[in-house]
């Protein structure tokens, strides 16, 4: 009995100096769900929201690689993603196993009843500081995530799920993040005399900026070159 | 009237200060195109160090067409100082050698004469502007090859699809040949005034200076007067580059934000050339030669 005793303390102290977190059984069941996918290749459609930027709807290809190697590529184009923002998926939150888990209660969200969680980093070389998720305790699936970085401001991420939900892949991603003024002196552009345009501007000054990537289809576990990544 | 237009393009051919403003304008083009293929992501980075803070760009911003947008607003507010080397010497450079009196006593009108030297100096500009489009657009697509163009503006920023840009550019081009043939119109008119070729060269140039100050101050008493300076309408070019959104901030593709403020700068310019140009018919027709 004391040599079990031994064995047990002696397992407590080793885990507990490994910095070992414990995991939510929904996290789990989340992380279960998701390591179904090693990686994956999805094609869509990008829509770009910040106020002082102009663009078309794009189609895009998001190539993502375990344990949280994720590429967006516009075809043929240029794309603006919100910085630092985008690799902080689900998987790259989940991946790392480096983090404590609270419970926040429930919350209903688009008529789901969804269970809050909030994860705190306990590597302090991780970006991010605090991430809360919002999952479907039924069916395993995160439906919102709001992360704040050390370095890149605070990002809110939406999603919604269709054909490929039992591999917790989304249909619709929606990227929420502040955005910064922009303003480049009249000198360089050499645009002088447009002043109701910049009025216009400075009124919606602040306003957070969105991406939305709307997801055709998903070609799962294929291999993807790391050259791509 | 074609022998008389052939004249006028010999003449103007003939010449080798004609060839001085090809050979400024390629020399220019040549110095930013080498610039920026050496030092362009320097460039680049230091105007969108705001898009950064917020955004991470991925592509080739710095591509041929961005490069043609650049030279462009650089070159086209100096060509027009370049056109005035030819348009104003149309009529003052024949007084000056006294060759004036010799044209106006061969069988064609006055009239005829005024029509065909403008129309050779017309060619001379549009076919100054033709080899600015050709190193502009078609060599920077050639070194810098072709993307979106990312178009930074002061207050924002326009992505244009690159299968939306070329008939930009050649809407941006047919704009600039109504604002150069202004220019060309304004340097004729001067040259009718004077019996010197510097006169009036230096006359068109002073005068372009002038009312280009004059539309970019941001002063309400001269506010007034702005939308009936020719300088003023130059610049709107810019407006095929500018894109409508929908109510969803989604650019829409092959649209034109302000098609009104375009087709009005067209209409003050050829009322401009108009003007310019029936003047000096007008005191051609009164002209006493005197040289």
């Amino acid at each position: 009995m004391k040599k079990i005793l031994i064995v047990l303390f002696s397992c407590l102290i080793f885990f507990k100096s490994n910095g070992f977190a414990q995991v939510d059984p929904l996290i789990e069941r989340v992380s279960q769900k998701l390591a179904l996918v090693n990686d994956y290749v999805a094609e869509g459609t990008m829509k770009t929201d910040v106020y002082f930027i102009k663009a078309s709807l794009g189609k895009v290809k998001v190539y993502f690689k375990k344990p949280n190697l994720l590429k967006i590529k516009k075809e043929g184009g240029i794309s603006l993603l919100p910085k630092g923002g985008v690799s902080l998926s689900i998987n790259t939150l989940l991946n790392t196993k480096q983090y404590n888990t609270i419970q926040a209660g429930t919350q209903l969200i688009n008529g789901k009843i969804l269970t809050v969680l909030k994860l705190i980093p306990n590597d302090e070389n991780l970006d991010w500081v605090i991430s809360t998720l919002w999952i479907d305790p039924i069916d395993a699936l995160v439906y919102k995530t709001a992360t704040t970085t050390k370095e890149n401001g605070s990002y809110e991420i939406n999603l919604q799920y269709g054909a490929y939900a039992k591999y917790g892949l989304a249909s619709k991603i929606v990227f929420s993040f502040n955005t910064k003024d922009y303003k480049l002196p009249n000198g360089i552009t050499l645009e002088f005399g447009d002043e109701e345009v910049a009025a216009k501007q400075k009124l919606l000054k602040n306003k957070r900026g969105k991406i939305e990537i709307t997801y055709n289809n998903y070609t799962i576990n294929k291999g993807i070159p790391n050259s791509i990544l | 009237m074609w022998s008389l237009i052939s004249v006028e393009l010999y003449k103007i051919f003939r010449r080798p200060r004609t060839y001085i403003s090809f050979g400024a304008i390629a020399a220019l083009i040549i110095v930013v195109q080498l610039g920026l293929k050496i030092d362009g992501s320097a460039y680049a980075a230091f105007l969108m160090k705001d898009i950064n803070d917020t955004l991470t760009v991925d592509g080739k911003i710095l591509n041929g067409y961005l490069i043609c947008y650049i030279l462009l607003q650089l070159l086209l507010v100096h060509v027009p100082l370049l056109v005035a080397l030819i348009a104003a010497d149309m009529f003052s450079g024949e007084a000056n050698l006294g060759t004036l009196r010799l044209l106006f006593s061969t069988p064609s009108s006055r009239t005829k004469w005024v029509f065909a030297k403008f129309i050779a100096a017309s060619v001379y500009t549009i076919l100054l502007l033709l080899w600015l489009a050709f190193l502009a657009l078609l060599v920077s697509m050639w070194v810098f090859g072709t993307d979106d163009l990312f178009l930074m503006k002061s207050n924002y920023v326009v992505v244009i699809e690159q299968k939306d840009v070329l008939w930009r550019y050649l809407g941006a081009f047919v704009f600039a040949s109504f604002s150069l043939l202004t220019v060309t119109s304004l340097g004729f008119l001067m040259s009718t005034l004077s019996n010197n070729s510097i006169g009036p060269i230096v006359g068109t140039m002073s005068a372009i200076v002038f009312f280009t100050i004059l539309s970019t101050l941001n002063i309400p008493l001269y506010n007034t007067i702005k939308p009936y300076l020719f300088t003023t309408h130059m610049n709107n070019w810019k407006e095929f580059f500018d894109i409508k959104v929908n109510a969803n901030n989604e650019a829409i593709t092959g649209t034109i934000l302000n098609v009104s403020k375009i087709q009005s700068s067209l209409w003050v310019l050829t009322l401009h050339i108009i003007l310019f140009l029936g003047a000096s018919v007008i005191i051609i027709k009164k002209k006493d030669i005197l040289s």
